[in-house]
Parts: C-alpha cells; sequence; structure tokens
C-alpha cells in the first residue's frame, strides 16, 4: 500500500469553499474582503509548506476516492506543480488586496471575489492534476471563471471581447476532447503518467505525432503561442487591472504549464518532428511579440505583448529539451508570472491616475508619484532580466542550453529579445515618467500609496527571487529534473507498477 | 458501425464550421452547440462500439463495454451546456448594449493606433 497524503489537494479545496462561503455575502463588501483577503493568505502558507514537502518527501500523489492510480483520478504535486501553485497564490493574495481599492464596489458585489477563487481553483487543479481528462475539466473551470472577470462590470468592450474570447475557447475546448479521443483510442488510459507508459512501449507512430500535434494547438491556443496568439491582445485589453493580472500572470501560463508537462511526458520520442516545430512558432513567437511591443504606444498594449515575448522564451528552452534549458524554462516561469502581475498592477495605477492608456498623453508621472516611478523602474529592470535581477539566470540557461544543442538561432533571438524588451518597457518609463507633469482627467484622489502595497510586495518578492538564486535553485533543478526524465514522475504515480 | 459514425461526426463538424463562419451570433452559438456534440460522439466512437453488452466490469463478466468514454462524455456534455447557456445570456446582454447581433460590427480598435 503505498503511502497517501491530502495535503496537497488543500490548496485547491481552499479557494473552491472560500468561493462558494463568499456567495453567501454577496452584498457585504467588508465581510467578502476579508474572508477573500484571509484565505488567499493562508493558501500561501499551505503552498509553501507543500512546496517543503516535496523538496523534503519527493513526489507527493493523491489517489482520489482511493481509486488505485490508472484507474482513478490522481493529483500529483511534483516540484513544478508545487512552485506553480505557490506562485499562483502569491498572484491570487496580492490581487485581491489590490482589488479592495481599485476594481469598485459595483463589481465586489456582483461576484467578483468568489469567481476570482474559482478562477484560482481552475488553476491550481490544472498545475495540480495527474489526468489528461480532468485537465480539461479544470481548464474548465477556470475558463468559465475567466468568462465572468472578463465580462464584469458590463461595458462595451468587455462584452465585445468576451464574445470573441468565448467563441475560441469554445473552439479550443472542443479540440481538446478530440485530442483526449484520439489518444485514448491509442493508449486507452488517461493518467498522465501511464499514457508516458504505453506511448514509451508503442513508440511514436504517425497518429501520436498527429496527437502531438493538436495537443499543441489547443494548449498553444491558450497559452498565445505563434499564430495562435491572434485573440490575445484583444481580450486581454479588456478587463480592469487586478482581473488583467491574473489573466497575465496565471491563463497564459496554465497553457504554457500543459505544453511543459505533455511534451516532456508523452512526446519525447519523436523530438525530431514535435520538439523542432514547436521551437519554430516559438522563436517566431519572440520576434512578433517584440514587434508587438515595440510598435504601440499604448501601455496596456506593450505588457501585452511582453507576455507573448515571455512565451516563446520560456516554450523555447522547454522546445531545446536539455537540463539547463528546462530549469532555465522553470525559474523564468515563475519569474515571468510575478513580474507581469506586479507590471499590470502598476500601469493600473498609471491608468486610473491619467485616465488614459495611451503613452503620448502620459508625462512626469515621477514628479508627483515618486514610488510608483522607482518601483516601476526596478520592474521594468527585473522584466528584462538586468543581473543580477531575476530574469537574468532564466535567460542565460535558456540560451546556455540553446547553444549546447547548437541552436544557435534561437539562442540569439532569445538573447536579442531581452534589450528589445527593456526598449520596450524603457519607452513607458521615459516617456510616462520623466518630463513636464500634467493634469489629467482621471479619477480623482486615487488612493496611490494603498494601491502600491500589492505591486511592491510583487516587486520585492521578485527582487528577492533574483538576489536568492542561489537558495532557490535546488528547487528548480529538482523540478527540471522530473521534466528531464519522465521515469521519475511514473514511479512516483504508479508505485506498484 | 464506425464509418457511419464517422461520416455523422464529418456532417456535424461541417455544419458546425459553416454557422461559426457566419456573421450572426446565434448562428455561431449554434455552430459551437454542434461543434461540442461531434466531439462528444467522437469520444463514444474512439471508445470502439459494441452492441449487446453493458458498461459492467464485473470479476465474471465475459463481455462489456468500456464505461470511460460514457463517463467523460457525461462530463463533456455538463460542461458545454453551462458554456452554452453562458454564451446565450451574454449574446443576449451584448445585443442589447451593443444594438447589433452582427459580428461584422463588433470590430473594435482601441489602443490600436
Amino acid at each position: 500500500m503505498k503511502e497517501m497524503i491530502n495535503f496537497l489537494i488543500l490548496p485547491l479545496l481552499i479557494p473552491f469553499l472560500t468561493g462558494i462561503l463568499l456567495i453567501f455575502f454577496a452584498k457585504n463588501v467588508v465581510i467578502q474582503r476579508w474572508i477573500a483577503a484571509i484565505s488567499a493568505l493562508f493558501n500561501v502558507v499551505i503552498a509553501f509548506l507543500l512546496v517543503q514537502k516535496v523538496r523534503n518527501d519527493g513526489i507527493q500523489t493523491l489517489d482520489v476516492s482511493s481509486w488505485q492510480a490508472p484507474f482513478g483520478i490522481t493529483l500529483v504535486s511534483d516540484m513544478l506543480s508545487a512552485l506553480l501553485v505557490l506562485t499562483t497564490t502569491i498572484i491570487a493574495f496580492t490581487s485581491i488586496i489590490y482589488s479592495f481599492r481599485s476594481i469598485g464596489v459595483e463589481r465586489e458585489k456582483y461576484f467578483y471575489y468568489p469567481a476570482l477563487n474559482f478562477l484560482i481553483v481552475g488553476v491550481i487543479g490544472a498545475f495540480t492534476t495527474g489526468d489528461i481528462f480532468n485537465l480539461f475539466v479544470f481548464f474548465e473551470v477556470l475558463l468559465m471563471a475567466s468568462y465572468v472577470l472578463l465580462v464584469l462590470g458590463g461595458t462595451k468592450i468587455q462584452l465585445r471581447e468576451t464574445i470573441k474570447y468565448i467563441l475560441v475557447n469554445v473552439i479550443s475546448s472542443a479540440l481538446f476532447v478530440i485530442a483526449v479521443a484520439y489518444l485514448y483510442s491509442v493508449v486507452g488510459t488517461l493518467n498522465m503518467a501511464h499514457i508516458s507508459v504505453r506511448l514509451d512501449d508503442l513508440g511514436q507512430s504517425g497518429i501520436i505525432t498527429v496527437i502531438a500535434v493538436l495537443f499543441l494547438i489547443v494548449f498553444g491556443l491558450k497559452g498565445g503561442i505563434f499564430p495562435l496568439y491572434f485573440w490575445l491582445p484583444g481580450s486581454y485589453y479588456a478587463p480592469p487591472a487586478p482581473v488583467m493580472a491574473l489573466f497575465g500572470a496565471l491563463l497564459t501560463k496554465v497553457g504554457v504549464y500543459a505544453i511543459m508537462r505533455t511534451y516532456t511526458l508523452f512526446f519525447i520520442h519523436d523530438t525530431g518532428y514535435t520538439h523542432q516545430l514547436l521551437m519554430i512558432l516559438t522563436i517566431i513567437t519572440i520576434v512578433v511579440g517584440v514587434i508587438g511591443a515595440i510598435a504601440f504606444s499604448d501601455i496596456k498594449k506593450i505588457i501585452i505583448y511582453n507576455i507573448i515575448v515571455a512565451i516563446g522564451v520560456i516554450l523555447f528552452g522547454v522546445s531545446v529539451m536539455t537540463p539547463d534549458s528546462l530549469a532555465g524554462s522553470v525559474f523564468y516561469l515563475i519569474h515571468d508570472m510575478v513580474i507581469k502581475a506586479a507590471l499590470f498592477l502598476l500601469i493600473g495605477i498609471m491608468i486610473a491616475i491619467t485616465g488614459t492608456s495611451d503613452l503620448r498623453k502620459i508625462s512626469g508621472l515621477i514628479r508627483r508619484y515618486p514610488g510608483l516611478g522607482w518601483t516601476f523602474f526596478i520592474a521594468a529592470l527585473v522584466l528584462a532580466g538586468i543581473p543580477p535581477f531575476s530574469g537574468f539566470v532564466g535567460k542565460v540557461l535558456i540560451v546556455k542550453g540553446g547553444f549546447e544543442s547548437e541552436q544557435f538561432l534561437g539562442a540569439g533571438i532569445v538573447l536579442a529579445s531581452s534589450l528589445l524588451v527593456l526598449f520596450s518597457i524603457m519607452k513607458i518609463f521615459i516617456n510616462g515618467f520623466w518630463g513636464t507633469p500634467q493634469d489629467y482627467k482621471g479619477e480623482t484622489n486615487v488612493p496611490v500609496r494603498k494601491l502600491l502595497i500589492a505591486p511592491v510586495i510583487l516587486v520585492t518578492i521578485s527582487v528577492l527571487y533574483g538576489a536568492g538564486s542561489e537558495i532557490i535553485f535546488p528547487y528548480i533543478s529538482q523540478a527540471a529534473e522530473t521534466l528531464a526524465n519522465p521515469s521519475v514522475y511514473i514511479e512516483a504515480v504508479l508505485k506498484e507498477w | 458501425m464506425e464509418i457511419v459514425m464517422a461520416f455523422v461526426i464529418g456532417i456535424l463538424f461541417m455544419s458546425a464550421t459553416y454557422l461559426m463562419l457566419s456573421k450572426s451570433l446565434l448562428r455561431i452559438i449554434i455552430g459551437t452547440g454542434l461543434l461540442s456534440h461531434g466531439a462528444h460522439l467522437l469520444i463514444l466512437t474512439m471508445g470502439g462500439l459494441k452492441r449487446g453488452t453493458v458498461p459492467l466490469l464485473g470479476e465474471e463478466a465475459s463481455s462489456y463495454t468500456d464505461p470511460i468514454p460514457q463517463a467523460l462524455i457525461l462530463t463533456a456534455i455538463v460542461i458545454s451546456f453551462g458554456v452554452t447557456a453562458f454564451f446565450l445570456v451574454l449574446a443576449y446582454r451584448a445585443y442589447k448594449e451593443l444594438g447589433t447581433d452582427n459580428t461584422e460590427r463588433l470590430r473594435g480598435n482601441e489602443g490600436n493606433d
């Protein structure tokens, strides 16, 4: 009898129960805020303990309802998923405390906090599950919550973009079901570890490659890789800042995580085709993202295109598939989640002050809001990966992996993209914060100091993450080891086989 | 039997694609409904079609139908039901708010200049 642990389901259960509880307090905003914030903070602690548990005792698994591993649904927490769960809980907590002062009482009364909690349930569930169909179910949970968060408020742009967003995601969900059906007909199992074992026996025939590409389309649509990112700049533009932070930091990364998982666990027998395809797409993704980030003079668009660049960089590391590049991808993935959330929250403050996101109409903010200016400056340096900040470590490893496997073009583009990302983000800093202050038509009395708490927490974490990379690196390399060597994952899940 | 199902699924996907390419929001939603029907039938077919047996895994069973595809379809149907309901309400609200159900007129370019 293998040892069971219920602990790893806690980070999923806490937001779920909180979300249900909050529905009953819909009209009492103060109680909602307190409950949401306390439960989110509690969840951060739980997730941290989970990471320590995985660090000390290896991969944790839970067969739900005690159905044995390949037959029932299994939840698996390896280091990658535990770290991502921890990052998710931190971003959830900061978004919640940022929402107090920015989202508006109207939205808070109409189930903003419950929807946010259900979104977190979906994201954490997707990171934790070890069953491919259960992954689909958690995708739907987070999508359903994201539809609500995207449309909540009901402004014209939100309604319009939500229609497009739902349509894209319904099609991608149908493709997901089709891909799972094909996979099931070939391997006859849904447990991810067991699928990996069966595929190992079968070898990679043509149909498996078809399924691999189908999965790449499904997760690529969620994650926003070229050419499937077309919906992303429009939809992410519509919602208010904290929702944008949640979407930009979490939703695309779930797609990235799913590609990471399937392309290191399932489709590893014909890398000449599948991973080559992934690599070409990621390189084009980086280029397209950088072009977008430079071309626009709208601060939201600039940050949104920076998401696309980061997705390209992370998945380039995955496509190279060396231990170094995988470690770099994991490191960069977590770095990017934290810093993107921080940047979205910061530009949310800028937009609240100025009432516009057009960079040409903003200048001289640093005179009146020095705290905001300097926080943004540090966040910009972190994003671009100036040493010793955290983006640097991840990129070095990815580039190193790229050069080791002689992918000079890709590695070169990753390097060049850093410079252009720095340019695009400094453009916001120079145009928006320097120059002469103006009078703006935005909200009066924006509580800048209180709003700054959340982004400052995130930027601090990001700086510590870079400065303390020596301490953090054992965790990252443990995560990358599982990715590079699927048998560790398989043995942990199917102990009795 | 599988061949017949392949044609049924193909026709469903074809109609769904046609409907989703049209400009009326309602037709698009019907298209997404047909698309998910096709996907559900595909799961059922992929599990292998058998006649005359039940989806039971008894100790002594000589023959049984694979129950997993049926469980998967049930889940997928419930999800697509929920999403379609949400989509319909959203379409109605968008129609009232924006005054059109024509996707051609739902274009926008905020922030694209």
